[in-house]
Formats: structure tokens, C-alpha cells, sequence
């Protein structure tokens, strides 16, 4: 396993990149821990894809280099990183058995026998494989194929990192359950270094120790799952992790008040401090879970009309107008009643995030 | 206008796609059929649009028979999993294609892909080609020249599966609008039980072929006939734990007994399986009445603002949502509290008995 330092990478798929929009990537510069689980998570076109060929040595980045556990790997194709990759669609040998194809990479590498008899076995036990060992590839399910990829990057011990990329598109609601939870325990059984690609915010958060959020070429914040949904360092980050995404309000501030349009939203001592101190365009940002609606006036409630309610099931997602022309998206607690018209907003005081020109205000 | 389709069965070699199956839809209906992969919602879908012939059964359109006729008789539009679109042609050209056949006039032509670019946000790439296009904006542009012409049955077979989770999100609101403005037919296939109640609309519950239960999206949500039902219409799965009553008292799992409460109150003595949702197993008691489950924990998953358990619960896997984040150390035992009023009580073999009562509404 290894750590993996990224020194000011960037790339551009252009042969004379003039400025900075002709980068796919623009700068990066990161270390990633040895054992760690790590996601790279941003929409199309952010980079993520551009950043993941650069580490499996697929692509040779413009700039900067790469360094496995120290050593420089630029320069190196992927067949010398050791690095064990999963893709989006199941890559296997489908003429040869569960068994030869988990046995594929360390016969090309001269193990003997007996060692490899001993590997896959115990990578097979790991997967609940073993009792499809015999069959053929071809027969079995997508999310089964799924495991056989990933259990060839296993086997080989000298394996530097898995990368996967966006492994679970292929796979049903009710396996990808199944499917993340044995990675999860495989990362806890092996510590391997593993790196997911995704633009699904599930797969990423609940897989990764660190989400490493791209937008535009860029990284624009690292962080746990528990940070990016609390303190999203960026509207962007805001907006993308969360279903719905963070509610925004352009706002001034006035004392311990945020003012929108005529409206006045209650905030605490450090919003209100960091509010009145900052420039820019201020926004207020504030998560669906943290907004009540109520059917009668409560303290520091701001009145708001119901526009849509959508049945989830587990919850409802109601969406109300404030003011002049703020559109607001709650979250409401299943058998929870909902006003059909005029509702009453209380904002969670301490779940009130603040944004100068798109970046988080903080201490 | 109204499509029925009577006892349609499709057979492939000796495969079963299709068994059996009898729909009606009507003109403004929203409809979603929902399974996992291989349970016949595309093949449904393509007999729907005369795509392919049933080997046996009948497809009626207001009353008149029209199995076997063509696609291109009928007045139809469809939008696949993986985006097709003209790669020699403009994004506008692209949306116009279906008028231009049908010969509508150049101006009546040129409002009604504005209109439609607009609601799908492609105002600004009319004049670009395909390949200028990101996967997501491809796919709208599919939409777009479905949307465009007025056809009385609108087909989307998980159209976006492929798209940018954000994105999809998106368009999933956007959708709900458009479906509204149109009298057209519209189905939909999807295997993500979000996905479905985001939608509404009527449900058809479709697994290995066979359809399980049609109704209000909702209410089958909050009434599935049977437990496959419950496992294809939840996500995370639905916990189930085999129960035995005898007098009174029912025991759950090994080692919890409480007392014929509620909903619970007319069953009698035998065994069952009981079905909880994930979100209604909770780490601290909500009500009194809450029964107590002890379970060792195999795995947390953490997404932010929830954490889901999945926990071994004397041989039998659960799976607990909680909001609020919690690090919990993996082997240890774990106390979940659960309120017998929200179980759902199924028989051995698998049909619904008793659902908790929806106090949403």
C-alpha cells in the first residue's frame, strides 16, 4: 500500500494551454495517506476522471508530478504502479472460471502454484466468492462481477492502491447496499489505499473516510462526510452534497439579524459576528433538515407559503416561497402534518452558515 | 384516450419475459413501473410502443385492437437508457426531426423547439452538435425531441440512469412539470424506489416478469400486498423478522415479547414476518410503548447527516437509518427502540396482513 503525493499537478488536454480555462485540471497539490479511503466526488466535467487516469498512469500530467510513497511514478505506465483498477463496467475473462480470472494476475506474474491456490482462496472467502469458484464469469450477476474485479486487484499483496471508477452504475438499489458494505469491510480488514471515483454523493460519503470534492478542474474542499455537510467551505460544496441541496438566501446583515428583503432571520453571536465583519455578497446558507414549518406563528418564525409537497416515503420535501422571490426546500419528518398554504419557517439558529462571495465564512 | 392491454405474455426460447399481464392506462396518467434489472419493464415498454409483438394477448387502444401494428402508425414518442440522438444534426435540428416528418410549418416549428429547449435548459447549445455535448445535456436533448411533438403516449425507460446524480435530481422536478402540462400517457421505468415516490403518479410493481401490485405510488409504498413488494419499493432495504403470537403476546426475533397493541390488536396465535423500514428503528426510545432490540453492529456508513447501521440481530441482517452522526465501534451491541405501531405484519408466505396506520395525511 502506499501514500500518494500529488506535487502541484495540472492538466490540460490542449497541446499549448494558454490560460487558466484550458485546463481540465487546473492545480492540484495533495497527499494522500497510506491505508486510507478516499472519494473523489464532482459532476461531469469537473476533473475527477482526468485526476484518476493521471494516478493510474493512464495519462502523463502537463505539469507537476506524482510520487508513490515517495517515489516518482510520472513518467511510469500503469502496468509498472501497481495499481489495481475496478471500472464502471465489470471487465472480466468470461470464457475462464471465478477462479482462473482471480488467479489471472498473479500467473502472469510467475507465483507458484501453491501460493496463488492460497491467495484466491482467501481473497474468495473475503468476497463470499467461494462457492461460485467454479462457475464461469459469464454466468453471474453484474454485482457478482463487480466483486470479481475488485478481487483481482486483492490478490496481489504488492497492489500500491484500487482505484474505482464509478463501480456501482450497473447495480441495483438493493445489491449496491450489499456491494459497498463488503468494500467497507474489506477496507477495514486490509487498510488498502483505495480511491473512489463517483458523482453520487451517497456512494461517496458513505464509502470514504476523506471526500475530496472537485468542481471545475479544482479541488474545493476535503473533508469528512460529517464536515462537508455542515460546514460546506463552498456554495458549490453546499449545493452538491445534500439531497435537495443547501438552501441559499442573499442577505445584509444587521446586528444579530440576517435581512432578507424585509425579513428578518435571527442568527447566533458568531454568525452575527462573522456576518457584520464580511465583504462581498453575503448569503445565507441553510441545510433542508434544519428548517421547521409550522401551522401557527412560534418564536422567531418568518411567515412562508407552501408551494409543492412530495411524498418520500420515509420523509416529505416541502417547497415554500419567502418573501419576494426565495424559493426554500424542507425537510419534514414522516407523519409530520404540513401546512397547505401559509406555514410558519423557523430557522435552526445553529445551522445558519454564512457566505461571502460564494465561500463560507468561518472563524 | 386509453391503452389497455389484456393477458400480454412475451416467451423467448423457454424463457419467460413476460407473464401474463393486463394494464389500463388513461389520458393524463402518470405511471411508473418499478423492479430491478430483468423484471420486463423494457420489455413491457417496447410491446406498449409496438416495438415488439407479445407472444400472446392483445394491446387495445380506446377500444380498438392494435396489436401488431406498426410504431410508426401510432402516435408515439420514447426516450432510452442510453441517449440517441441524429450525430450529424444541430441540437435544434435534433428536436425539430419529429415535426419536420410530420410536416408542420416552418414557424410552428421553430416556437415549439424553443419551447421545449427551454424546459429542458438548452436554450443556449441549439446550435451545437451532439458530440459538443455532455452525456447530461445529450440526454435532454433526447427528452427535448420526445417532449416536442404532442403524442398520446410518452415512453422513459430509466432515461436518467445514466445522468450526473445532481442533475438528475434536477430534471426529476423539472419532469413532474412537464408531465403535468401534457394529456399524453406517460410511462416510466425505474428501479429506485426514490425515484418512483419523486414521481407519484400510479405504480406497477414489476418483478422476474410478473407484475405484483398496481396503485397510487404512495399508497402501495405504504401498503405493499407482499413482501416482495416491500423489497423492491425500499431502498435501504426493508428489515424483516420472522414472529410468533400466541394469546397476547407476541414474540419477536428470540428474546422480545410485548404485548397486542394498535394495529397489531386482532391477529392471532401462529407465526409471521414482521417488516420494519430502516428509518423507523431509532437509537433512542421515541414512545413508550417502544420495544427494545439488541443487535451487534457490522458496519456503519455515515453520509453526512445520517448514519446507517447494519447490524446482526441474531442471525438476522438489519439495517438502521438514524439522522445525526454517530461513530460506533464495529462488534459492539447496540440497543435499537422500535414502535410496534409502524410494523408492517406479513404470513409465512408472504402476503400482507397488517400495514401501520399512515398518519401523514
Amino acid at each position: 500500500m502506499a501514500k500518494i503525493t500529488l506535487d502541484n499537478v495540472a492538466h490540460s488536454y490542449i497541446a499549448k494551454p494558454k490560460n487558466e480555462t484550458d485546463y481540465a485540471l487546473r492545480l492540484i497539490d495533495n497527499i494522500w495517506k497510506d491505508g486510507g479511503a478516499y472519494a473523489l466526488l464532482g459532476p461531469s466535467g469537473c476533473g475527477k476522471t482526468t485526476l484518476l487516469n493521471i494516478i493510474s498512469g493512464l495519462l502523463t500530467p502537463s505539469k507537476g508530478r506524482v510520487l508513490f510513497d515517495g517515489k516518482d511514478v510520472t513518467g511510469l505506465p500503469p502496468e509498472k504502479r501497481n495499481i489495481a483498477q475496478v471500472f464502471q463496467f465489470p471487465v472480466l475473462y468470461d470464457t475462464m472460471s471465478v477462479y482462473n480470472n482471480l488467479a489471472f494476475p498473479l500467473k502472469n506474474r510467475g507465483f507458484n502454484k501453491a501460493d496463488i491456490e492460497k491467495r484466491v482462496l482467501e481473497v474468495a472467502q473475503i468476497l463470499d466468492l467461494t462457492d461460485s469458484l467454479k462457475k464461469k464469469a459469464a454466468k453471474l450477476t453484474a454485482d457478482a462481477k463487480q466483486k470479481i474485479s475488485l478481487g483481482r486487484g486483492l490478490v496481489r499483496s504488492d497492489v500500491a492502491a484500487i482505484l474505482f471508477d464509478e463501480p456501482l452504475t450497473v447495480i441495483d438499489p438493493h445489491l449496491k447496499w450489499q456491494l459497498r458494505c463488503k468494500l467497507k469491510q474489506v477496507h477495514e480488514q486490509l487498510k488498502l489505499t483505495l480511491l473512489y471515483v463517483t458523482h453520487d454523493q451517497v456512494e461517496a460519503l458513505t464509502f470514504a473516510d476523506q471526500v475530496i470534492v472537485m468542481y471545475e478542474g479544482e479541488i474545493v474542499q476535503i473533508g469528512t462526510p460529517q464536515e462537508l455537510f455542515e460546514n460546506p467551505s463552498h456554495k458549490f460544496v453546499g449545493y452538491f452534497i445534500g439531497s435537495p441541496g443547501m438552501n441559499f438566501l442573499p442577505c445584509t446583515i444587521e446586528g444579530n439579524q440576517a435581512m432578507v428583503g424585509d425579513i428578518a432571520i435571527k442568527l447566533n453571536d458568531e454568525a452575527a459576528a462573522l456576518g457584520s465583519s464580511a465583504k462581498g455578497k453575503i448569503e445565507l446558507g441553510i441545510r433542508p433538515l434544519y428548517l421547521q414549518i409550522h401551522n401557527t406563528q412560534v418564536k422567531e418564525s418568518v411567515p412562508a407559503i407552501v408551494k409543492s409537497i412530495e411524498d418520500h416515503g420515509n420523509y416529505k420535501i416541502v417547497t415554500v416561497s419567502l418573501g419576494e422571490n426565495n424559493i426554500l426546500r424542507a425537510r419534514l419528518p414522516e407523519g409530520k402534518h404540513c401546512p397547505s398554504e401559509k406555514a410558519w419557517l423557523r430557522f435552526s439558529e445553529n445551522w445558519i452558515r454564512l457566505f461571502s462571495d460564494d465561500i463560507l465564512l468561518k472563524k | 384516450m386509453s391503452i389497455s392491454i389484456e393477458n400480454i405474455s412475451l416467451i423467448v426460447g423457454d424463457e419467460v419475459y413476460l407473464k401474463d399481464i393486463s394494464l389500463k392506462f388513461e389520458s393524463g396518467s402518470k405511471n411508473i413501473f418499478l423492479g430491478r434489472t430483468l423484471a420486463g419493464k423494457t420489455s413491457l415498454l417496447r410491446i406498449l410502443a409496438g416495438l415488439d409483438r407479445p407472444s400472446s394477448g392483445k394491446i387495445f387502444v380506446d377500444g380498438k385492437d392494435v396489436t401488431g401494428v406498426s410504431v410508426r402508425k401510432r402516435n408515439i414518442s420514447m426516450v432510452y437508457q442510453q441517449f440517441i440522438n441524429y450525430p450529424s444534426f444541430t441540437v435544434y435540428d435534433n428536436i425539430a426531426s419529429p415535426l419536420k416528418v410530420a410536416g408542420m410549418e416552418k414557424r410552428m416549428i421553430e416556437n415549439k423547439v424553443r419551447e421545449a429547449a427551454a424546459m429542458l435548459h438548452l436554450e443556449d447549445m441549439l446550435d451545437r452538435m451532439p458530440a459538443e455535448l455532455s452525456g447530461g445535456q445529450q440526454q435532454r436533448c433526447a427528452i427535448a425531441r420526445a417532449l416536442v411533438k404532442d403524442t398520446n403516449l410518452l415512453l422513459l425507460d430509466e432515461p436518467l440512469v445514466n445522468l450526473d446524480y445532481k442533475l438528475r435530481e434536477e430534471l426529476q422536478i423539472d419532469l413532474q412539470d412537464i408531465f403535468k402540462q401534457r394529456d399524453a400517457i406517460v410511462v416510466y421505468t425505474s428501479t429506485e424506489p426514490s425515484e418512483a415516490l419523486k414521481l407519484g403518479g400510479n405504480i406497477v410493481i414489476l418483478d422476474e416478469g410478473r407484475v405484483l401490485q398496481t396503485g397510487i405510488t404512495s399508497e402501495v409504498f405504504h401498503k405493499p400486498a407482499r413482501i416482495k413488494v416491500a423489497e423492491v419499493f425500499s431502498d435501504p432495504p426493508i428489515n424483516l423478522i420472522n414472529c410468533h403470537i400466541e394469546g397476547s403476546l407476541f414474540h419477536l426475533g428470540q428474546d422480545v415479547t410485548f404485548p397486542l397493541t394498535g394495529h397489531l390488536k386482532s391477529l392471532i396465535s401462529g407465526d409471521y414476518i414482521v417488516g420494519a423500514r430502516s428509518n423507523h428503528l431509532h437509537l433512542t426510545p421515541q414512545n413508550e410503548t417502544d420495544i427494545v432490540i439488541e443487535a451487534v453492529l457490522d458496519l456503519a456508513e455515515i453520509n453526512g447527516s445520517e448514519t446507517f447501521f447494519h447490524v446482526n440481530y441474531a442471525g438476522t441482517k438489519l439495517v438502521a437509518q438514524e439522522l445525526g452522526v454517530y461513530s460506533k465501534k464495529i462488534g459492539s451491541k447496540i440497543l435499537f427502540y422500535l414502535d410496534p405501531a409502524n410494523l408492517f405484519v406479513f404470513s409465512k408466505t408472504g402476503e400482507l396482513i397488517l400495514s401501520p396506520v399512515n398518519t401523514s395525511d
